[in-house]
C-alpha cells in the first residue's frame, strides 16, 4: 500500500456557498466543514450541483455568495497545489504509453519516478506500463486517471464519481485508496452514488444536495 | 489561509443592477432621441444650406459631414466597448456584458457607414470607389474586428461565458489597434508616393467646422440612444430566456 | 527534468506521434505555392515579384490550420483542468505549449520554404531574407493564434471562428513580414520592417500566455 508520510494538516470551512454557472444558480446555501482525516461524500440526483461544488472547491468556478476558507500552515504555498481534482475526464493521452502519461503528471505535480512505479503497481497497471494508453479498457483508463492521485502526495482530494466505469474490485480499490489517504491525514470530498466501504478511519459525512433550483 | 468570498454590493452595484437599469433607463430614451433628432436637423441644415462648397470637389464634399462623424464614431464605440470589457473582466459587472454586446453591432454598423460614405466620396475625388490609403484601410481592418466580435458573440450558446471571452478579445484588439494603424500607415507610405487629398485642407474655417462638430454630436447622440435601446432589449431578451428555461425545468418536474 | 521542460517535451512527443498532421500542414503550405501559378499564370517574373507575399500568405494560412490542436485536445480530455493545479502556473504551461507549437508548426514550414522558392522562381537573396523574416515573424503568428485558439477552445467549430478573429490582428505581421523581404522604398525600409517584426514577436510572445491562460480559465467557469 502507499507509504505516505503524514500529509500536512488542512481545514476546510464552507459557509453559505452560492455559485452561478451557465446562467443558472447551481449551488446555494451550502455549508460544510472538514479537517484532516475526514471524508465527505456528496450525494444527490443528476444536476444537483455535486460537480459544481467540487469545481468551486477546486477554484475553477467563482463564488457568487458565501465563502470557502482553507486553513493551512503554509501561507506562501499556492492553494492550488494542495489539491488533486479528478473529474469525469481522464486527462490521459491515448498516443502516449501508460507510464509516460503518469510520469508527465508526476513531474508537473511535484512527484517522483519512484512514486510513478509504485502507483502503477497499486493501480494494477504495471503489466501495461509500456503500452499505449489507447489500448486500455474504460476501467483501466479510469484506474490510470486515478493513479494521478498517487504520484504526487497532496492533502486534498476532490473526486467526481471516482468509481465510474469500474467493476466491484475497482470500487474496493478506490475505497482502499481513500482509506489510506484519510489515515495519512488527508481530506477527501467525493461525489459518488456508491456506498464506499471504508474502515472507520476518521469521520465520514454524507452531504445530500437537492434538485436544481 | 486562503479565503474566497463573494464581494458585497455597494451603491454603484445597486444602481447598475440590470433590473434597476431597466427602470431608470426608460426615462432617458425619449430625451436622448429628441436631442439626437434636433442635432441632426441643425447639422443637416448647416451641411446642406449653410456651408461652402469645396473649391475642387464641389458639392460632393458634403458627404464629409456624414463620413467624418461615422469614422470618428467607429473608434469611439471601440473605446466604449473596451471600457465595458474591463468592467466585465475586472468587476464582473452584469451591465458591462450587455453594454459590450450592444456596442459591437452598432460599432460595426457605423464603421460600415464610414466605409460606404468613404467610397461614395472617393469616387468623385479619386476616381475609384476604393483606394488603399492609410485611413480607409485602417477603418476596413477595424470593421473586420467588429465583425469578428459579432461572430464570436453569436458562436456561444451561453452568453455569460461569451461575454468574458469577447472581453478578452476586445482588449487584445484594443492593444493592437495602434499597432495596426501604424503598420498600415507605414505600408501606405511605402506603396503610395502621392499624397491623398484631405478634406478641407490643413486649416478648417468655422463654416465647415461648425456643421462638422454638430453632425459629430448628432451621430454620437444617435449612438447613445441606440445603445441604450439595444441594452434594454438585450436585458429583456435574457429575461425571456431565463423564464423559458424555468418553464422547461418545471415541465420536466411535472 | 523540470516541469516547464516536461510540458514542452510532452507536446513535442504528442505532435510527432501524429505525423499525419505534420505532413498535412507541410503539404498545405506547399500546395498554396502550387495553386498560385495556376491561378495567376506561370509568368516567372511576376511570380518572383509576388513570391514574398505568397510565401507569407501560405505561412499564415497554414499556421491557422494548425491552431486547433494547441488547446482543444487538452480541453476535451480534462488536462486543462489538471494543469490548474500543477506546480507551475497555467501561464507558464501556455508559454511552454507555445514554444512546442512553434517548433512543430512554424519550423517545419520554414524548412519547407525552399520548395516554394523553387516553384515561385525566387531569387537567392530574396530566399534567405524570406527565411529570416519568417523566423522573426512566425513567433508572433503563433502567439496571436494561441490567443485566438484559447478564446474559441470551447466552441465546436472553434477551428473556423479562430482564423476570422486572428486575421485583423495579424495585419501588422503580414505588412512587416513582407516588407522585411523586399520593400519598394529600399533597404532602410526593409531593416526597419525587420526590427518592427522582431519587436512584435517579442512583445506578443511575452503577453500571449497571459491572455491565453486568462481565456482558458474563463472558459472553465
Amino acid at each position: 500500500m502507499n507509504n505516505f508520510t503524514q500529509l500536512p494538516a488542512r481545514q476546510l470551512t464552507v459557509t453559505d456557498l452560492g455559485c452561478v454557472r451557465a446562467e443558472r444558480q447551481v449551488l446555494s446555501g451550502i455549508s460544510l466543514s472538514a479537517s484532516s482525516g475526514e471524508a465527505f461524500l456528496l450525494r444527490g440526483p443528476n444536476g444537483a450541483g455535486k460537480t459544481s461544488l467540487l469545481m468551486c472547491l477546486a477554484g475553477y468556478l467563482p463564488v457568487s455568495q458565501g465563502s470557502i476558507t482553507w486553513l493551512s500552515r503554509d501561507p506562501d504555498q499556492h492553494p492550488g497545489e494542495d489539491i488533486h481534482f479528478v473529474g469525469h475526464l481522464s486527462a490521459v493521452k491515448p498516443s502516449l504509453s501508460v507510464q509516460d502519461n503518469l510520469t508527465f503528471w508526476a513531474v508537473l505535480n511535484g512527484g517522483t519516478e519512484q512514486l510513478v512505479l509504485s502507483a502503477l503497481q497499486v493501480a494494477g497497471l504495471e503489466h501495461a506500463a509500456s503500452l499505449q494508453a489507447m489500448l486500455l479498457s474504460a476501467g483501466q483508463t479510469r484506474r490510470l486517471s486515478l493513479a494521478r492521485l498517487l504520484v504526487a502526495p497532496r492533502p486534498i482530494w476532490l473526486l467526481d464519481e471516482p468509481t465510474a466505469a469500474l467493476d466491484s474490485e475497482g470500487d474496493r480499490w478506490v475505497a482502499q485508496m481513500i482509506d489510506a489517504h484519510l489515515k495519512a491525514g488527508g481530506i477527501v470530498i467525493a461525489a459518488t452514488h456508491l456506498d464506499l466501504m471504508l474502515d472507520n478511519s476518521g469521520q465520514i459525512t454524507t452531504l445530500t444536495l437537492g434538485g436544481a433550483s | 489561509m486562503s479565503i474566497e468570498t463573494a464581494k458585497p454590493m455597494n451603491w454603484f452595484d445597486k444602481l447598475a443592477h440590470p433590473g434597476q437599469f431597466l427602470i431608470w433607463s426608460r426615462y432617458l430614451v425619449l430625451p436622448l432621441a429628441l436631442v439626437s433628432t434636433t442635432l441632426f436637423v441643425i447639422g443637416l441644415w448647416y451641411a446642406f444650406f449653410n456651408s461652402p462648397e469645396d473649391y475642387q470637389m464641389g458639392d460632393t464634399v458634403r458627404i464629409m459631414y456624414v463620413h467624418v462623424p461615422n469614422a470618428w464614431l467607429s473608434q469611439f464605440v471601440y473605446v466604449a466597448m473596451a471600457v465595458s470589457a474591463i468592467g466585465t473582466l475586472v468587476w464582473r459587472h452584469p451591465l458591462a456584458d450587455v453594454s459590450m454586446k450592444a456596442a459591437a453591432a452598432l460599432g460595426a454598423a457605423f464603421t460600415a457607414m464610414a466605409l460606404f460614405t468613404g467610397a461614395l466620396w472617393g469616387r468623385p475625388t479619386w476616381g475609384t470607389y476604393w483606394e488603399w490609403d492609410g485611413r480607409m484601410t485602417s477603418t476596413l481592418v477595424l470593421f473586420l474586428m467588429y465583425l469578428g466580435l459579432v461572430i464570436l458573440w453569436r458562436s456561444f450558446d451561453d452568453q455569460l461565458r461569451a461575454a468574458k471571452l469577447v472581453a478578452v478579445l476586445t482588449l487584445v484588439g484594443a492593444i493592437n489597434i495602434p499597432v495596426i494603424k501604424f503598420s498600415v500607415d507605414w505600408w501606405n507610405t511605402l506603396h503610395q508616393p502621392a499624397s491623398v487629398l484631405r478634406a478641407g485642407g490643413p486649416a478648417m474655417p468655422p463654416s465647415i467646422l461648425i456643421p462638422l462638430i454638430v453632425m459629430t454630436f448628432a451621430f454620437t447622440f444617435l449612438f447613445l440612444t441606440l445603445h441604450m435601446v439595444a441594452m434594454r432589449t438585450e436585458i429583456l431578451r435574457r429575461r425571456v430566456r431565463a423564464l423559458e428555461r424555468k418553464r422547461a425545468v418545471e415541465g420536466i418536474v411535472k | 527534468m523540470n516541469a516547464f521542460v516536461a510540458v514542452v517535451a510532452h507536446d513535442l512527443k504528442l505532435a510527432t506521434r501524429s505525423f499525419g498532421d505534420l505532413l498535412t500542414l507541410i503539404l498545405f503550405f506547399v500546395m498554396i505555392g502550387v495553386i498560385v501559378p495556376f491561378a495567376i499564370g506561370p509568368d516567372k517574373v511576376l511570380l518572383a515579384r509576388l513570391s514574398p507575399g505568397i510565401v507569407w500568405i501560405a505561412a499564415f494560412l497554414s499556421s491557422l490550420l494548425a491552431l486547433d490542436r494547441l488547446f482543444r485536445v487538452d480541453q476535451e480530455d480534462g488536462s486543462l483542468l489538471a494543469f490548474r493545479h500543477a506546480t507551475i502556473s497555467l501561464e507558464t504551461i501556455t508559454f511552454a505549449k507555445l514554444i512546442a507549437h512553434w517548433l512543430t508548426s512554424a519550423l517545419p514550414l520554414i524548412l519547407a520554404t525552399p520548395i516554394l522558392a523553387v516553384m515561385l522562381n525566387m531569387d537567392m537573396t530574396i530566399f534567405w531574407r524570406t527565411v529570416v523574416s519568417l523566423l522573426l515573424g512566425t513567433p508572433a503568428l503563433t502567439a496571436f493564434g494561441a490567443v485566438g485558439a484559447a478564446i474559441t477552445v470551447s466552441l465546436r467549430r472553434g477551428g473556423l471562428v479562430a482564423p476570422v478573429l486572428i486575421l485583423p490582428l495579424s495585419v501588422p505581421i503580414l505588412i512587416f513580414g513582407t516588407s522585411a523581404i523586399s520593400a519598394n522604398a529600399g533597404p532602410d525600409a526593409e531593416v526597419a520592417a525587420q526590427l518592427f517584426l522582431a519587436g512584435i514577436s517579442l512583445v506578443s510572445v511575452s503577453l500571449a500566455p497571459f491572455a491565453a491562460a486568462l481565456a482558458l480559465k474563463l472558459t472553465q467557469e
